[in-house]
């Protein structure tokens, strides 16, 4: 009996052990999986690009330099789109994250007459939508084609956001300070501005990190209503060059360096690596920081609202 | 009689007055909010009126001809149709069916670590694809695949393998968007099922360890069932939009060597329409696009309600 029960035990622990294990080998092969792709894209970037083109550059840099990097910070159009896409993400942010918070406060108002029937219509529209060729038509009626507003406008109030910011305000906001408020003279828009605005700090912060990663990110909008290139942004330029390679990297190089012994092929490969490098950094750098702000915003999506 | 009438409507008058004078900036709000709906959801579907029309661009809305259902009979009965909507389905098919159960996986395993450093950072490194634009995800995809001087090739090359055409292969386009999505997702798509098994009561896992219970069967008695609900949700949505392909990516990756199978009916519906100025054509596949999502949607949702009790809304 004694004995009996030992072994069980042992047992146990084996299978635990074993799942301990796999565990352990899932999750390094997970993330060698997701960091070598990158690490690999950094060391071309910076290696001489004719070992990279030979598979002479596997783990580590070889003939470190910075010539691609130069090239890029060189080239005119990818600044120009550089700033553009700030512009948009810096503007867009800002009023998507107001809009939202606003229809968010509006929706969290349940005994407002005639809230329910705009509710659903709201909820209609997440899931039918006009689609492509009228929404263009849409914009382009609306006078907005080919202006920074066509990007920005049509996603204003994101609804399944909004419907996290309506969970947090209704759940985490008591009802009793607007009535504090209400009682004390306040009006709707005040409380909106001086206390429900200022108690939404962490929803805040979801909803911006949400608009500004989805702006920087996007090219869609822009290849339909954007045409002039000195408005485009830089995801669209990225697209010509890593993508499409409409633009030739070649543009890239100055006179110099078509003197130099290396192949044309392969500078063009490394121009697209520290592209790539100089595109994804901002991003990379801060979602370490502000990764807690989407997790909880995973969270409060999760609790149905 | 008419002094009374006019009591009860003065008393309404009153009790209306008090109410508005609370909430009118309410209302202004919700104005704003609901005319942002209007002109930008709403209008739009109002737009797709002209799948019905042959809309002309010259003419406009009020002096083109409704043609009533010619738009789809051309659609349905055009050689596109089927191939398009099976690319579709396919695509969105196999990326559900790849794409569900690794971050489920991952979730269920990352649980069982005790060390809470160690899961912190295994997560913070793998949410690192998901902040990469898709732009640059088919930029390195094209780096490394190309079959002259990408990474991948070399090694194979240096294997004794022969060269592949990753990108230009209609046979592996599904296989190579799939897997990037993967590679991009799972870590992200984790989240949401970590925060479920955070929920779970711990006194559970404590009783089934009294009783003897291993950690796999804790995962399979107590981990899973806490984690139906969320995936049954997650299931509901995909199914949804599975029509619904993502534009970006499959545009990024199409070429006119795989387009027998990367041509979905975003794609489609961008070709014919405006790169073709079919306007009408394109939005009869915009309407059925949205319809069959709607369609789906609601019989999912209404399936899942009778089969599980987990529900949309």
């Amino acid at each position: 009996m004694q004995k009996n029960h030992a072994s069980h035990a042992v047992k146990l622990a084996a299978s635990d052990r074993a799942l301990r294990a796999f565990t352990l080998i899932f999750a390094g092969l997970m993330v060698l999986v997701t960091v070598y792709p990158l690490y690999f894209v950094v060391i071309a970037s910076f290696s001489d690009p004719n070992s990279v083109v030979l598979g002479k550059v596997i783990f580590c840099p070889d003939d470190i330099n910075f010539k691609s990097y130069m090239r890029v910070f060189n080239h005119q159009q990818i600044w120009v789109s550089y700033k553009n896409t700030l512009v948009y993400t810096v503007v867009y942010t800002a009023l998507n994250v107001f809009a939202t918070m606003t229809a968010a406060f509006v929706f969290s108002r349940k005994k407002l007459v005639g809230s329910r029937v705009c509710m659903l219509l709201v909820l209609f529209t997440m899931y039918f939508s006009g689609g492509m060729i009228p929404g263009y038509f849409n914009i382009k009626s609306l006078g907005l084609l080919n202006s920074m507003w066509a990007l920005i406008l049509p996603g204003m109030i994101s609804t399944y956001n909004m419907i996290i910011a309506r969970t947090y305000i209704s759940t985490s906001i008591p009802e009793a300070l607007n009535e504090a408020a209400t009682i004390d003279g306040c009006q709707p828009i005040t409380y909106f501005l001086r206390i429900v605005l200022p108690l939404s700090g962490p929803i805040i912060g979801v909803l911006t990190l949400y608009a500004a990663v989805g702006m920087w990110n996007s090219y869609f909008s822009a290849l339909l209503y954007i045409q002039s290139s000195e408005k485009l942004p830089l995801q669209m330029i990225l697209r010509e060059i890593l993508v499409q390679s409409e633009i030739s990297p070649n543009d890239l190089l100055s006179a110099s360096d078509v003197s130099e012994i290396v192949s044309k092929a392969a500078l063009k490969e490394q121009l697209k690596y520290a592209l790539v490098v100089v595109a994804s950094v901002p991003m990379l750098v801060l979602y370490p920081f502000l990764q807690k702000f989407f997790v909880k915003g995973v969270m409060i999506g999760s609790v149905k609202g | 009689m008419n002094a009374r009438q006019s009591a009860v409507s003065r008393k309404r008058w009153m009790r209306f007055k008090g109410y508005m004078s609370e909430n009118w900036q309410l209302y202004i709000l919700l104005v704003l909010v609901m005319s942002y709906y209007f002109v930008f959801c709403y209008r739009p579907m109002y737009g797709l009126r002209m799948a019905f029309m042959d809309y002309n661009p010259i003419l406009g809305f009020e002096r083109s001809k409704y043609v009533g259902f010619k738009q789809f009979e051309r659609l349905f009965t055009g050689p596109y149709f089927w191939p398009v909507l099976r690319n579709t389905l396919l695509l969105s098919l196999l990326n559900l069916a790849l794409g569900m159960p690794f971050p489920i996986i991952f979730a269920l395993l990352l649980n069982t670590l005790t060390n809470e450093r160690a899961k912190k950072t295994i997560q913070t490194i793998t949410y690192a694809p998901h902040f990469i634009s898709t732009v640059v995800v088919v930029g390195m995809l094209k780096l490394f695949l190309s079959p002259t001087v990408g990474i991948v090739n070399n090694v194979i090359a240096a294997l004794g393998g022969t060269p592949v055409n990753f990108l230009t292969d209609a046979g592996k386009f599904r296989w190579v968007y799939v897997w990037s999505d993967v590679w991009q997702n799972t870590g992200w798509n984790a989240v949401i099922y970590i925060a479920a098994l955070a929920g779970i009561d711990p006194e559970l896992h404590e009783a089934a360890t009294v009783d003897g219970a291993s950690r796999l069967r804790r995962i399979w008695h107590i981990d899973i069932p806490g984690i139906l609900p969320t995936v049954i949700i997650l299931l509901i949505m995909s199914t949804g939009s599975i029509i619904n392909v993502g534009f970006e990516k499959v545009n990024l990756m199409q070429n006119d060597l795989n387009a027998a199978t990367s041509e979905v009916i975003s794609t489609y519906a961008y070709k014919v329409g405006l790169q073709k100025a079919e306007y009408s054509y394109a939005s009869a596949v915009d309407f059925f696009n949205s319809f069959v999502t709607l369609v789906l949607l609601v019989t999912v949702n209404f399936i899942s309600k009778r089969v599980t009790e987990t529900s949309l809304w």
